[in-house]
């Protein structure tokens, strides 16, 4: 399964799918790899994302509005996994859209798709049964988050239930961009290694290079997230896709040039 | 290998119920969960709860015989639960004092809200002024503007009410912006969430405050009629009122128990909130219930004339009631609701908060097919002050 780290830190990229549409999308998921994403977060749009800021609330609810679903993810993923095989694709969603396509139809898709991991905002392990089932069924790695106020207890049943990596949430709060990050990210990622061998992103509120290399000096990999939706929303969508590129680049100091694409 | 996980059973009714929200929250669920279950045993907390229902809120609140209503429809004997007669004017009080006891001991000083009439917004800012906690309540716009006049009763008491924008700007996405507040200040703030919904424990917890109403109900009924009632009748919008009258009635297996939802203004996705005729299982808010999505899973909009019942799900309970048959549920539309509070207006001398004017629609449907030895027991969840605006133009009462 490809969820791995070619660099140090890794980088996991969010971004939602069907903002502003589908074609783009696609072009954003490409020249975010090619310019250093380790894993792609492909994020289905959901009218109720109570867990976002409202960078990501806006881009769901474009995406939702031009009619982008769950079907449309899944084929977006299928077609990057043909272009891109090396990259990790995760699928990241809130519950409901999973119930209404079926769990099990939604798992058998993923894994036809070519899908590596599932991440739902608002799944917890205690109620993971069946969803995990079904996740191995179909080898797609579950990851769960890991919130600062998770106590000892639930962070050991959080690595024991997760594949792939494990995603600490830097703070409290909703996804969204901060001018700083607090010291909760790095007391959380030690608390996490005592329980698992998984590597470990560190996601909510990065959006510079600073961040991301102070991210990297404890963690294993960092989840930009809103912090690209806004730069899709600010570029518009004939220059999301170099937007991004930059952007992604640019995280890194500009160590690492974007790609030569495939062909 | 990969390890098994148990999927936990705390906090279910059948397959409904559940705690299906972001991980930051958990912990507090937990020490709520726990904080609950200790107060449970505490005989201080129920001495606390039960002078304060009795001497601020005015339990208990009487059961009375509607004598010309029941003459008019010329069928089953008509009795009225009284919970418009509460201190702030709904049943929702009921549920705040127990749970801003709760977060005393908890040692929460400020608390937050969602609020869609305005009721349970009152309520909490009520009880906030009471015990001297900070109160901040998220209510849709389109709420705000349709129920005004508690914007100002929260503003009086001291609250802060923050306006929502997003989606239909009503209870839904109040509820979302209130669980972004409390995700980001949950080591501070309590959720005093206002109906039988969210993750567990709400809406066992927040049933068992309102169990108060059936209670009372069942004793009032036996010492009147020294039988029990044919039926028992209660709007629905998450179900905290009607939850809170049927539940003791619940072993009383020829006791018909009818929930009653907004029928809207039509039987289309978007045009009402019936839940069970119109949704289907899923996901919304922390909870596991019937829910109006379409065929993507994307929740749907949702209309009724009564902000209280505009919502797309249903407390988790009343799903497993209503699979299980014991609780029926059925709906009255904007129209029949309307026409049902200036019906109760005009034969008995109360006016019912449009909401509960929902249960009075689904008596004055039912009464006629029944017999006078039959009874019919309405809960009146909330008076109707704050609607007199929207009665005023749906009614036509301007007098011009």
């Amino acid at each position: 399964m490809p969820i791995r780290f070619a660099s140090k830190p890794g980088l996991v990229a969010y971004i939602t799918v069907g903002d502003p549409d589908l074609a783009t999308t696609h072009n954003i998921a490409i020249a975010a790899i090619d310019a250093g994403a380790d894993v792609l977060e492909l994020g289905v749009p959901f009218s109720d994302p109570l867990a976002d800021g409202p960078v990501i609330q806006r881009a769901s609810e474009r995406a939702v509005k031009n009619g982008t679903r769950l079907h449309d993810v899944l084929a977006l993923a299928a077609a990057l996994r043909l272009e891109r095989p090396q990259t990790g694709l995760i699928i990241f969603t809130y519950y409901n859209p999973v119930l209404r396509f079926g769990l099990e139809n939604f798992c058998a898709a993923a894994e036809q798709a070519g899908v590596d991991g599932v991440l739902v905002t608002d799944m917890i392990v205690e109620e993971a049964g069946d969803y995990l089932a079904a996740l191995h069924r179909h080898r797609l790695a579950p990851i769960f988050l890991a919130a600062p106020t998770s106590p000892d207890d639930r962070l050991e049943r959080i690595c024991a239930a997760s594949q792939g990596f494990v995603y600490a949430i830097s703070r409290l709060g909703i996804t969204g961009t901060r001018a700083s990050l607090e010291s909760d990210a790095e007391q959380l990622v030690r608390r996490l290694r005592r329980f698992t061998k998984l590597p470990i992103a560190v996601g909510f509120g990065i959006s510079n290079p600073e961040q991301f290399a102070a991210v990297g000096e404890f963690a294993d990999a960092a989840a930009i997230g809103s912090a690209l939706v806004a730069t899709i929303e600010q570029a518009g969508p004939k220059d999301a896709p170099s937007s991004i590129a930059r952007f992604i680049s640019g995280l890194r100091g500009g160590i690492r040039e974007p790609a030569v694409p495939a062909r | 290998m990969a390890a098994t996980v148990t999927s936990r059973v705390a906090g279910r009714f059948g397959p409904y119920g559940g705690r299906y929200v972001p991980e930051t929250l958990v912990a507090a669920l937990d020490e709520l969960e726990h904080a609950y279950a200790e107060a449970q045993t505490d005989p201080d907390f129920h001495l606390k709860l039960d002078s304060l229902l009795r001497d601020y809120a005015g339990r208990p609140t009487p059961l009375y015989f509607a004598p010309r209503l029941t003459e008019s429809l010329g069928g089953a004997k008509i009795y009225l639960k009284r919970e418009d007669l509460l201190h702030t004017g709904a049943h929702k009080i009921n549920n705040c004092l127990g749970q801003a006891l709760l977060a005393v001991r908890m040692g929460k000083k400020r608390i937050i809200a969602e609020t869609g009439a305005g009721q349970h917004g009152v309520a909490t800012a009520t009880v906030c002024a009471l015990f001297g906690l900070d109160c901040v309540v998220y209510m849709g716009e389109e709420d705000m503007r349709r129920q005004e006049l508690n914007v100002y009763r929260m503003r009086m008491l001291g609250a802060e009410v923050r306006g929502v924008s997003s989606g239909s700007r009503t209870l839904k996405d109040a509820i979302n912006e209130a669980m972004r507040d409390w995700v980001t200040n949950v080591r501070t703030t309590h959720y005093l969430l206002g109906s039988v919904l969210g993750a567990h424990p709400y809406p066992t917890m927040v049933r068992d405050f309102h169990r108060v109403i059936g209670r009372e109900a069942r004793v009032q009924i036996l010492e009147k009629e020294n039988r029990l009632p044919t039926a028992i009748i209660a709007c629905v919008g998450g179900g905290s009122n009607a939850i809170g009258a049927f539940y003791e009635f619940i072993p009383d297996k020829d006791v018909r128990l009818i929930g009653v939802e907004a029928g809207g203004r039509g039987s289309a996705l978007g045009e009402h909130a019936a839940r069970f005729s119109g949704g289907s299982p899923g996901v919304l808010q922390g909870t596991y219930s019937y829910v109006l999505q379409d065929d993507n899973g994307q929740i749907a909009l949702t209309h009724s004339v009564s902000a209280g019942l505009d919502y797309a799900s249903i407390g988790p309970e009343h799903a497993a009631l209503h699979d299980s048959g014991r609780a029926e549920y059925t709906s009255a539309t904007d129209t029949e609701a309307l026409d049902a509070t200036l019906r109760l207006a005009r034969t008995e001398g109360i006016i019912p908060a449009l909401e509960s004017a929902h249960a009075v629609a689904e008596c004055l449907r039912l009464a006629p097919s029944l017999t006078p030895r039959d009874i019919l027991l309405v809960n009146i969840s909330g008076r109707g002050d704050k609607d007199m605006g929207i009665l005023a133009r749906e009614l036509h009462l301007s007098g011009a």
